[in-house]
């Protein structure tokens, strides 16, 4: 009887892996194979008509380039940013004799649970000048609130006396936070900054608001405006022929892009993962 | 996100010693022992200032006739007429249903589902199949909401592979992503696949807590392994997962607007059009910015007054509360 429920719980966890790793497999098996073989619907888990080509259209394109460019260049500076920000208000939270430190945590907490809304902020960024810059993509979303509260949990959590013992010798507070504090903190920072780097990576949303310049977009932007172009009704134009070869063009193209666009992600998730996981696990105890 | 699981002892737990401190530093001597630290909070309260309370306070274009390019203070006001504008508007109040038929519908199938795949991996005993299980089913997390939506519309195109599924039984090509009727269902698909393997994490963790003297009780009272879940590891995890459920109710009309921006069109608005998509394209495709602000703080209000009711009735039931 429990061995039973035990095969049957193993084989309903292998249905969970197949179906969450189906679509990167299809998706991988498109990107190598020749267009007349995915029009036709028969290309599933293996390419058909195995070719490079699709990889050399798209690595071709200058402008993909200048966006993966592009998308590292807002990753590194914004999760930099973000990074010191962050470290710094966690590190004045942690400190239970700080007075007002109960208001200091309320003004991060309330905007979990109350925001502007889009319009006010897209009004702001405007109004600010940050339009088409890439102030626009880092500044607006420079804390996390949840990834506060997470250094801010493991900052209480580090033991006092050697931040005490430091002050006694006359040392300042930022160089306790320097030189006392960081060293001890590395696996929590180390987590932050990748929470940081796959928020920023991933982002999509404040490039598409408010850049405009093909030069500036990140990859996402790419990758979105390829989508668009190949599924918005607005694409469907007067003549079906032409419109369904740039449909099968774009589809071929899509899942090299998506390949391409994941790649960094993909190779360093089986190194990284559990301290995602720890970070979450951080962040699920009570601060 | 921080969650109490046990709100109880520990709410008058952090105010009791408070009470009994004797007397609290004047302001001018806690400034004068601590100015270096509240040096290092100047930027990061100046971020939230600029970047997350001035867009509040910028919510007041909802009552005045703000003009695109003007000042986010300008115009004249103009009182409550964009309320009385949409609340008359019946695209508001499509829009306002599609959101609570898909936040809920994205709730009851979101919400279980992590609490089963938890208790499934919990059985196995493994732990190499399960560490793999695990990582497998977290991996979708990681992806941007363009590469999600990419793969959903590779997998549904005319030549993807559920219509090649489709033509083994004889079915005509759908164009899945320009059916109406089908939108929400591929919406809550797309995100059970990218949200239940990460949603375990905190089960497992709540899973660990629970004492194996239980486990071995409930074997000698002659409990099989179904019977134990039920009796042990459900009640076990009920604190996470009455808080979580807390978190989602209070927050499930927060819907995934990015995703459905990219996977919606004027086929599937019937369905598919939620408040804050329908908000982006009022002011930022259209420019009727006050309009759209008069919409997205309504949405705003509803939202904050659902967390808050929600975190009220946990605690006055169950005693579990968010903060």
């Amino acid at each position: 009887m429990v061995s039973r429920v035990r095969w049957v719980n193993a084989t309903l966890l292998i249905g969970v892996v197949v179906v969450t790793l189906y679509p990167f497999f299809n998706i991988v098996a498109r990107s190598f194979s020749a267009e007349k073989y995915i029009v036709s619907g028969q290309v599933n888990l293996w390419p058909k008509g195995f070719n490079l080509t699709t990889y050399q259209i798209v690595m071709s394109d200058p402008v993909f380039w200048i966006n993966y460019r592009n998308t590292v260049v807002y990753t590194v500076v914004a999760t930099a940013i973000s990074m010191v920000v962050t470290t710094c208000y966690a590190y004045v939270l942690s400190k239970p004799h700080l007075r007002g430190r109960k208001v200091l945590i309320g003004v991060a907490v309330f905007t979990m649970f109350f925001s502007g809304g889009l319009i006010p902020q897209y009004v702001l960024i405007s109004n600010l000048g940050l339009t088409n810059t890439i102030w626009s993509i880092v500044l607006p979303n420079a804390i996390s609130v949840f990834n506060l509260l997470v250094m801010k949990t493991f900052f209480e959590g580090l033991p006092r006396e050697l931040e005490e013992a430091a002050a006694i010798d006359g040392m300042n507070t930022y160089g306790i936070l320097a030189k006392i504090v960081l060293p001890l903190s590395k696996a929590v920072l180390a987590t932050m900054v990748l929470f940081y780097a796959v928020s920023f990576w991933n982002s999509w949303f404040p490039a598409f608001l408010y850049l405009d310049k093909i030069e500036m977009f990140p990859v996402t932007i790419y990758l979105r405006n390829l989508i668009a172009g190949a599924t918005g009704a607005e694409s469907a134009g007067a003549n079906p022929d032409v419109h369904s070869e740039i449909m099968q063009v774009a589809s071929n193209i899509q899942a090299v892009t998506i390949i391409l666009t994941i790649l960094p992600i993909l190779m360093i998730y089986p190194f990284v993962q559990r301290f995602f996981v720890s970070g979450v696990m951080l962040g699920a105890v009570k601060g | 996100m921080t969650l109490s699981t046990a709100a109880p002892p520990a709410g008058p737990a952090e105010k009791a010693p408070a009470r009994g401190r004797p007397g609290r530093r004047p302001i001018r001597r806690a400034f004068l022992r601590d100015w270096q630290l509240y040096t290092l909070a100047i930027v990061p309260l100046a971020f939230f200032v600029i970047f997350r309370y001035a867009p509040m306070i910028g919510n007041i274009i909802a009552f005045r006739r703000f003009q695109p390019g003007g000042s986010m203070f300008g115009g004249t006001w103009v009182g409550l007429r964009y309320f009385e504008m949409f609340l008359a508007d019946p695209t508001f109040w499509r829009v306002f249903t599609n959101t609570v038929i898909i936040g809920l519908l994205s709730t009851v199938v979101c919400f279980p589902l992590p609490i089963v795949l938890a208790l499934m991996l919990n059985e196995v005993r493994n732990h190499a199949f399960k560490r793999f299980v695990q990582s497998v089913s977290y991996l979708p997390h990681f992806l941007s909401t363009v590469v999600v939506a990419a793969i959903v519309m590779q997998l549904l195109t005319v030549d993807g592979p559920v219509n090649q599924l489709l033509s083994f039984t004889g079915g005509p090509p759908v164009a899945f992503l320009q059916e109406a009727d089908l939108f929400r269902t591929i919406y809550v698909s797309s995100e059970v696949w990218q949200t239940v393997g990460w949603g375990t994490i905190i089960y497992l963790a709540a899973l660990t807590t629970i004492d194996e003297q239980l486990y071995e009780s409930a074997k000698i009272d002659g409990a099989g392994r179904l019977r134990q879940i039920w009796h042990v590891t459900l009640p076990g995890i009920r604190p996470t997962i009455i808080t979580l459920l807390v978190l989602n109710i209070g927050t499930f009309m927060a819907v995934g607007f990015e995703k459905i921006l990219l996977l919606y069109n004027p086929a599937t608005y019937p369905t598919a059009d939620v408040i804050s998509t329908y908000l982006y394209r009022l002011g930022v495709v259209s420019g009727n910015f006050s309009y759209a602000t008069a919409i997205g703080l309504f949405e705003a209000v509803i939202g904050l007054v659902m967390v808050f009711g929600a975190n009220l009735l946990s605690r006055r039931t169950v005693g579990a509360s968010l903060w």
